[in-house]
């Protein structure tokens, strides 16, 4: 603080309040109208205080499936974004942490090349080669497998920087102690750069968690079978049922259910949260 | 490109060790990127058994298509909108948040959670406030004399696509800024205050100059995710509608490939958004690196 203006505390904390407001406004919304009865919502606008059938509404969803609503189990979708976060942000950092290992300790016939193609993945979104990475994967036979939702997502460039910046500022003289005490490279990787690598592999796995739980474009191409749809995609699946009003009820609470744990996962490891996602785009 | 001064000896260890990476780098990347700029020079007749070379035939057509100029229009449309919205708001609330004291900790932890909200996720948030016939956003609107309605109106549907995808990035923006604001040495402030700028002058002349490296990087990934990743906020809430009002470039390639199956046109615009993001990258790597000094 330079200076003591009452006025203008008073000023930030009313625009700071009001941009948490903001912020907050749609997930209340959406709160709202999943403690509701559906037919409240169809007589005009939607309630802004919470009904009284919480229990009721999610009772529903999870027990009695929503096969109204026109998508599978609750419990089998979320269980799939599961599967599907857990293996991207493992897969990413494994054999990413790999890699950078290779190309900064070894000196290799083909490394500079190596590292170029890995290079070139950072500019090759799955949004620009939807339709050939489609047909690679349906002609490997991966359609509707969770080897076919994952896999063809887990080569990361930025993982892979992530991992060679933070090598070069591991001092030499730990691998130079490391090779005069006779130990091979495998055996240096797993007692030394693995634990100092702690904090950058925590970091990254939250981000990359995120980054696999919110996947759409891609599970919404392989996934033709209702057993392997993600909430993300269901949800979209739900609001555009042909020849009637969505069930917004179920809708609403899918969303919600579908933000909670990535949601919790920002706001419980916020520090490492921060420290990938500042590290990830250095 | 350096290596360590000392490295280890092993023949075939290095290889072993690159090789998942390798592997799924070039048959889920490399190798579909190399079929679409081989599929971009082709075209298939209507029933899809000749293939012959036509050269940048496709190119041409694209841009002698109305349809893809006006996805075009609509995708910087709705790539500035969204990123000078959403940059706009987060500086805002960055540089206040920079100023108190009592509750930061609490404004930042309710600011951050929505970067962890699936942009189709935010899309239909927004999608349901602003719905017609039920939503609270769609009624206030209402009352103040304008008919809100994006299921007709071209401009309404952007505008919600807008805000939807703004909404979600403001934490990111907002973490950036916070981060760049509290970098700036405090005596360079407290000196323009003891000189008698204002609060007001102190931001344009000291603290806006000196967050430009910030602003500039958020600048380059907003506008690849303005681009790249809000295919979904489009899919799952306007799917391009009405008319092709909301058609973004990401939404366009995808329809023309899955539903209009013009595997050629579809494979010249990859190919162009490969140059958008390829020029994207470049622009992030040459002018980054060289960050502005303090």
């Amino acid at each position: 603080m330079v200076e003591n203006r009452p006025w203008l505390t008073f000023f930030s904390h009313f625009i700071l309040l009001a941009g948490v407001v903001i912020v907050l406004f749609p997930v209340w919304v959406a709160f709202v109208a999943s403690t509701h009865d559906p037919r409240d919502m169809l007589s005009g606008v939607v309630p802004l205080w919470p009904g009284d059938r919480f229990i009721q509404n999610y009772y529903e969803i999870f027990v009695e499936g929503m096969a109204k609503a026109g998508a599978p189990p609750i419990g089998l979708l979320m269980m799939n974004s599961l599967i599907m976060a857990l293996a991207i942000a493992i897969g990413k950092i494994a054999i990413s942490i790999i890699s950078a290992f290779a190309i900064v300790y070894f000196r290799f016939p083909l490394r500079v090349l190596f590292f170029w193609l890995i290079f070139i993945t950072l500019m090759l979104p799955v949004e620009v080669r939807i339709l050939p990475t489609f047909e690679v994967t349906a002609g490997l036979g991966l359609l509707n497998s969770y080897t076919g939702l994952t896999l063809p997502l887990i080569a990361s460039a930025t993982a892979t920087f992530l991992f060679r910046q933070f090598y070069m500022t591991i001092p030499e003289e730990l691998s130079e102690a490391a090779r005069i005490d006779g130990a091979g490279p495998m055996k240096f990787f797993r007692d030394i750069l693995l634990p100092l690598s702690r904090t950058n592999i925590a970091g990254l796995f939250v981000i990359l968690f995120i980054y696999g739980w919110n996947q759409y474009l891609w599970p919404l191409l392989v996934t033709t079978d209702e057993g392997y749809y993600t909430i993300v995609i269901s949800i979209q699946r739900m609001v555009s049922v042909p020849d009637s009003e969505p069930l917004w009820h179920v809708i609403m609470a899918t969303v919600i259910l579908a933000m909670i744990p990535p949601v919790l996962v920002v706001v419980f490891m916020q520090r490492l949260f921060i420290k990938g996602l500042v590290e990830t785009e250095k | 490109m350096q290596t360590k001064r000392i490295t280890f000896k092993a023949k075939g260890l290095p290889y072993l060790l690159v090789a998942p990476q390798l592997a799924v780098t070039l048959v889920f990347f490399i190798w579909p990127a190399s079929q679409a700029l081989y599929q971009s020079v082709l075209q298939q007749d209507a029933f899809g058994l000749r293939t012959e070379f036509v050269g940048l035939a496709n190119f041409e057509n694209l841009f002698a298509d109305p349809l893809y100029l006006a996805s075009f229009k609509v995708t910087m449309v709705f790539s500035f909108g969204t990123t000078f919205l959403s940059m706009g708001v987060a500086l805002m609330l960055a540089v206040m948040a920079d100023r108190v004291i009592k509750g930061a900790t609490g404004y930042k932890t309710f600011l951050i959670w929505p970067y962890a909200v699936a942009p189709a996720v935010a899309g239909v948030l927004w999608w349901f406030m602003f719905n017609p016939t039920i939503g609270v956003a769609a009624y206030a609107i209402r009352q103040m004399g304008y008919d809100w309605n994006h299921t007709i109106d071209g401009n309404d549907a952007l505008i919600l696509i807008i805000i939807a995808a703004a909404w979600k990035q403001i934490s990111y923006n907002f973490l950036f800024f916070l981060a760049g604001l509290q970098s700036i040495p405090r005596s360079l402030i407290e000196a323009a205050a003891i000189d008698g700028a204002s609060p007001f002058k102190r931001f344009w002349t000291i603290v806006f100059p000196l967050l430009s490296p910030t602003s500039f990087f958020l600048l380059v990934v907003n506008m690849v995710y303005a681009f790249f990743d809000t295919f979904s906020v489009v899919h799952a809430t306007t799917a391009g509608g009405p008319g092709q009002s909301t058609s973004i470039l990401v939404y366009k390639v995808w329809r023309d490939a899955f539903e209009s199956l013009d595997l050629g046109g579809s494979a010249a615009q990859s190919v162009i958004l490969m140059l958008i993001v390829i020029a994207l990258t470049v622009i992030q790597f040459r002018y980054i690196e060289r960050k502005v000094e303090y």
